[in-house]
C-alpha cells in the first residue's frame, strides 16, 4: 500500500478542556468536580492538582481534596453550553460536527484556503472561539491529518500558544512521541459498537505493559502482528499511531432523498412543540434507513424560521442515533439557539425542521443465529423500550443501578432507561459496583418488596403502648402486635417473633441530612416476615420477606 | 441441487439446536421440578402464594445470567437488592412502570417482541382477546410471559405452568435477638397436558448461606424429565 498517498483528511479540533466544569458555570480556578453515578467525570485543573482525576470515586475525590465543589453531570446542559461556541465556528465553515460537547471539528480544506492557510485559519478559530466563551473557559486549537492526530495536537497546545499546526504529512512523527493513553481520545464514532470504547481503555492498559508506552512504539510494530493479535481494535489504532485516517472505510454519504423534513404550522416558538415534531421525524428517519439496512452515526439537524433565519448543526454519535437520542439532539440545539444571546436568537417562529442522515453506517441490529433466532437482542430490546417509553413517558422506563446505602429501597435505585447506553456493560447494575461498607445495614436477605414510599405502622407492645427505640438504641419494650398499612393487611396483628433494633446514625455530620433510624424485623402470625423503620418517633413499614 | 442438500442438512439439523433453545436454563434445583427441566419459551407461567416474589426471582435468576433480558411490568414493589441477592443480574433487568389497564396489553406485546422473558403483574381482569393475543405473542417470539401476584384471576385461563407456594416458614427470629436467615417453602407445580399431575417439592429459599435449594431431592416417583424429539441420524 502506498502509504504516502494515503494520508488522513486534514481536520481542525476545537478542544475546550473541562468542559463539564465550564458548562456547569463553575470557576475553573477552584477546586471542582463534575460527578455522574459516583465517579468523577470531569475536573479543574486545580483540583487534578490536588490529585483528582477522571473514573475517581466521589469519596475518594474529596479524601484527597477536602474542599472539592461537587456538582451533578448534565450532558444536557453541557451541550446546551456548547452551542454558542459551536456558533461561533459557523463563520469560518458550515460543516462543523459536534462529536461531544466540549469538542467540534471540521475539514480545512476549504476554508483554509479561503483565510490564507492552516495557521491564519487556527488562530482565527481559536479567537472566535475565546470570545464566545466570554472568559468562563479557555480553548486550544489543533490541525493536523485527519481527526485523531488534530485531536492530539489541540491536548498539546497550551494557555500562550493557543493553536498547534502539524506540517501536512508530519502528523506521524508528531504524534510518535506521545503516550499510549492518548488512544483514549479516539472519537466515538470511530467505534462501530459502545462495547468498544472500554475495549480501547483495556487495549491501552495492555499495550502499556508489552513496553509499548508512546504511539511511535506501537507504529513500529508491522500491522498485520498488531492485528493478529488485538483485533480490528488493534489495528485501528495502529493506524492511528501511524497518522492515518482511521475513518473506517464502510461510512458512506447516504442518497439525498433519505433526509426527512417536516413543515410547522402554526410557527412553532417553543423548544417542547419542536421536540415533539423533532420525535416523530427520527422516526420516520430511522425506519427509512432501517429498510435500507442502515444505521446513521452522524445527523444534521436544520431548523428554519418564518423569516428565512437557519440553523444547522451536526451532530455525531457512537453506533446507533436511535429516535430518542436524535430527538434529545435537536432540544440541545434549540434550546442553545432560542436561548442564546439577542444577536443569534432567531426573530420568529421555526417553520420548517430537517433531519439529514449526514453518515451512515451499515446497520448491525439485526444479525440471525446460524439456524434462525437471534443471537444479539439488544437492538430490539433498546428499539421495544423506547416505543414503550413513547407511550408511557421517559420517567416510566428505568433500568437498576446500585447505589448503596442502609435501606433496601436506598441500596439499589432506578435510572430512566433513556440516560444509559444499554449496548454497552453496565457495571453500575452490579452489586459490587458499590464496595464502601455501610455500616448499620441488614445482613441479606434482603426483602423482596419494598415499599416505593413509606406507609405508617404501628408497632405496640404488650399492654397496647407504643414501642420506641432509645437513643443508646435499645428498644423500650418487647413488640407484641403491629398495625400494618392497607395493601399488606389491615388491623392488627400479633407479633410471633422479632429481631433486633439495627439503629443507624446517616450523615451526622450534615446538619440538613442528617437521619437517626433504627429497624426491626418482626414475624406476624400468618407467617410474613417484615421489616419496619423508626424514625422521628414514628413506624413505616419499609418492606415485606416474600 | 446444492440448496436442496442444505435443506436436506439443515432439517436434519434443526431439532437438535431447538431442543437446547426451546426452554430458558433455571438454576439446578428447580430442574427436577419443572416438566421439561427449564421454562419452555413460549409459555405462560404463573406464580402465586406467600414469598412468589422470591420465588419468581430465583426461578429467572439462571436465564438472565445465561443472557436473557428480563422486563418488569408494574412491579412498582419489587425489592431489586433481594432480586440480585437471589442471583438475578441486575444488567439485563428492566423495569417499566404500571400502565394503566387500557394500555396494559399494548405495552405488554410490545415488550414481548424484544424480552425474553416479561414479567406481569396485572390488577385489572385481562380481557380474553387480549390474553389470546399475548400469548400468540409469545409463542411466536419464543418468550415467556411471567405472571407474578397481582389479582389471582387476573388471566381468563390457567397458565401452561403455574407454581404455588402453599407453605412458607422463615427461622431465625427469636425473641429480640437473631435475624431472619433462611426460610423453608413448599411449592407446588401444576403443568397442563403431560404434565397435569402436581408435583410437591421443598425448597430453601434461601438456605442461610443465601442460595436457593432443595431440602430433599423429589420423589423418585416422578416421570423423567420430558425429552424433545432426539434426532434421528441414519
Amino acid at each position: 500500500m502506498d502509504v504516502a498517498a494515503e494520508r488522513g483528511e486534514r481536520t481542525l479540533v476545537v478542544w475546550c478542556p473541562d468542559w463539564p466544569v465550564v458548562a456547569a458555570g463553575a470557576s475553573l480556578t477552584e477546586p471542582v468536580a463534575v460527578v455522574h453515578a459516583n465517579r468523577v467525570v470531569a475536573c479543574s485543573p486545580i483540583a487534578r492538582n490536588e490529585g483528582v482525576a477522571q473514573g475517581l470515586r466521589r469519596r475518594e475525590s474529596q479524601s484527597r481534596c477536602p474542599e472539592l465543589i461537587i456538582l451533578d453531570h448534565d450532558p444536557g446542559r453541557d451541550a446546551r453550553a456548547f452551542e454558542p461556541v459551536a456558533a461561533a465556528l459557523d463563520a469560518l465553515t458550515p460543516r462543523v460536527a459536534v462529536d461531544q460537547a466540549g469538542s467540534a471539528a471540521f475539514a480545512t480544506r476549504g476554508p483554509s484556503r479561503y483565510f490564507g492557510g492552516d495557521e491564519p485559519l487556527a488562530g482565527r478559530a481559536a479567537a472566535l472561539v475565546a470570545t464566545a466563551l466570554e472568559g468562563r473557559g479557555s480553548v486550544q486549537v489543533g490541525v493536523a491529518d485527519g481527526s485523531f492526530a488534530a485531536a492530539c495536537a489541540a491536548r498539546r497546545a497550551a494557555p500562550g500558544q493557543p493553536a498547534v499546526v502539524v506540517v501536512p504529512g508530519d502528523s506521524r512523527a508528531f504524534i510518535a512521541p506521545m503516550p499510549i493513553e492518548a488512544l483514549t481520545l479516539v472519537g466515538d464514532e470511530l467505534l462501530d459498537e459502545a462495547g468498544e470504547r472500554r475495549t480501547v481503555d483495556a487495549l491501552v492498559d495492555v499495550l502499556g505493559r508489552l513496553g509499548l508506552r508512546t504511539l511511535g512504539a506501537l507504529a513500529d510494530v508491522a500491522a498485520t502482528d498488531v492485528l493478529a493479535r488485538f483485533g480490528p481494535v488493534g489495528a485501528l489504532a495502529h493506524r492511528l499511531a501511524r497518522g492515518l485516517d482511521a475513518r473506517p472505510l464502510h461510512i458512506r454519504r447516504p442518497a439525498p432523498e433519505l433526509a426527512v423534513a417536516a413543515e410547522l404550522d402554526p410557527p412553532v416558538e417553543q423548544v417542547a412543540g419542536a421536540v415533539f415534531v423533532a420525535k416523530a421525524l427520527a422516526d420516520r428517519l430511522h425506519e427509512s434507513l432501517g429498510n435500507q439496512g442502515l444505521a446513521c452515526i452522524q445527523v444534521m439537524v436544520t431548523a428554519e424560521t418564518e423569516h428565512g433565519e437557519v440553523h444547522q448543526r451536526r451532530w455525531r454519535h457512537e453506533g446507533s442515533l436511535t429516535a430518542a437520542a436524535v430527538a434529545e439532539r435537536v432540544r440541545w440545539q434549540l434550546d442553545g439557539w432560542l436561548s442564546g444571546s439577542v444577536a443569534t436568537r432567531p426573530t420568529a417562529g421555526i417553520t420548517r425542521l430537517t433531519l439529514t442522515p449526514d453518515e451512515v453506517v451499515a446497520a448491525q441490529g439485526r444479525q440471525l443465529g446460524f439456524w434462525g433466532g437471534e443471537t444479539r437482542v439488544d437492538e430490539r430490546v433498546v428499539r421495544a423500550l423506547a416505543r414503550v417509553a413513547g407511550m408511557l413517558g421517559d420517567e416510566a422506563v428505568t433500568v437498576p443501578e446500585c447505589r448503596g446505602g442502609r435501606s433496601p429501597a436506598e441500596r439499589v435505585g432506578t435510572v430512566a432507561v433513556a440516560a444509559v447506553d444499554l449496548g454497552a456493560e453496565r457495571p453500575a447494575a452490579r452489586p459490587d459496583w458499590v464496595a464502601e461498607p455501610w455500616p448499620g445495614h441488614l445482613p441479606a436477605p434482603s426483602p423482596a418488596l419494598v415499599t416505593p414510599e413509606l406507609q405508617p405502622a404501628e408497632v405496640l407492645d404488650r399492654s397496647g403502648e407504643p414501642v420506641r427505640v432509645t437513643g443508646r438504641g435499645t428498644i423500650t419494650a418487647a413488640p407484641a402486635m403491629v398495625s400494618l398499612p392497607g395493601p399488606v393487611r389491615n388491623g392488627i396483628s400479633p407479633v410471633v417473633s422479632w429481631a433486633g433494633p439495627w439503629p443507624a446514625e446517616e450523615r451526622w455530620w450534615d446538619s440538613t441530612g442528617h437521619r437517626r433510624r433504627a429497624r426491626i424485623q418482626v414475624m406476624v402470625a400468618d407467617g410474613d416476615a417484615h421489616l419496619l423503620v423508626l424514625e422521628n418517633g414514628r413506624w413505616w413499614l419499609e418492606g415485606t420477606y416474600d | 441441487m446444492p440448496s436442496s442438500v442444505l435443506h436436506l442438512l439443515g432439517d436434519r439439523a434443526r431439532p437438535l439446536a431447538l431442543a437446547a433453545e426451546r426452554v430458558l436454563p433455571v438454576s439446578p434445583p428447580f430442574v427436577p421440578v419443572l416438566p421439561g427441566g427449564g421454562l419452555r419459551r413460549g409459555s405462560v407461567v404463573g406464580l402465586a402464594g406467600p414469598g412468589s416474589t422470591s420465588l419468581t426471582m430465583a426461578l429467572l435468576a439462571e436465564a438472565s445470567r445465561s443472557g436473557s433480558w428480563l422486563v418488569a411490568v408494574g412491579l412498582s414493589r419489587l425489592g431489586l437488592a433481594a432480586s440480585a441477592e437471589l442471583g438475578l443480574d441486575l444488567e439485563r433487568l428492566v423495569l417499566v412502570a404500571r400502565p394503566e389497564p387500557s394500555r396494559w396489553a399494548a405495552v405488554t406485546a410490545a415488550l414481548l417482541d424484544a424480552f425474553e422473558v416479561v414479567l406481569v403483574q396485572p390488577t385489572h381482569a385481562v380481557r380474553p382477546a387480549d390474553a389470546r393475543r399475548l400469548e400468540a405473542r409469545a409463542r411466536d417470539r419464543g418468550a415467556v410471559l411471567v405472571q407474578t401476584g397481582g389479582r389471582a384471576d387476573a388471566w381468563p385461563h390457567a397458565p401452561d405452568l403455574s407454581l404455588t407456594v402453599t407453605r412458607a416458614a422463615w427461622s431465625g427470629l427469636a425473641d429480640g435477638h437473631g435475624r431472619l436467615h433462611s426460610r423453608r417453602v413448599t411449592v407446588e407445580v401444576q403443568g397442563r397436558r403431560q404434565a397435569a399431575r402436581v408435583r410437591r417439592a421443598e425448597l430453601w429459599l434461601p438456605a442461610a448461606d443465601g442460595s436457593v435449594a432443595l431440602v430433599a431431592p423429589v420423589p423418585a416417583d416422578r416421570p423423567a424429565p420430558l425429552v424433545e424429539h432426539a434426532l434421528e441420524v441414519g
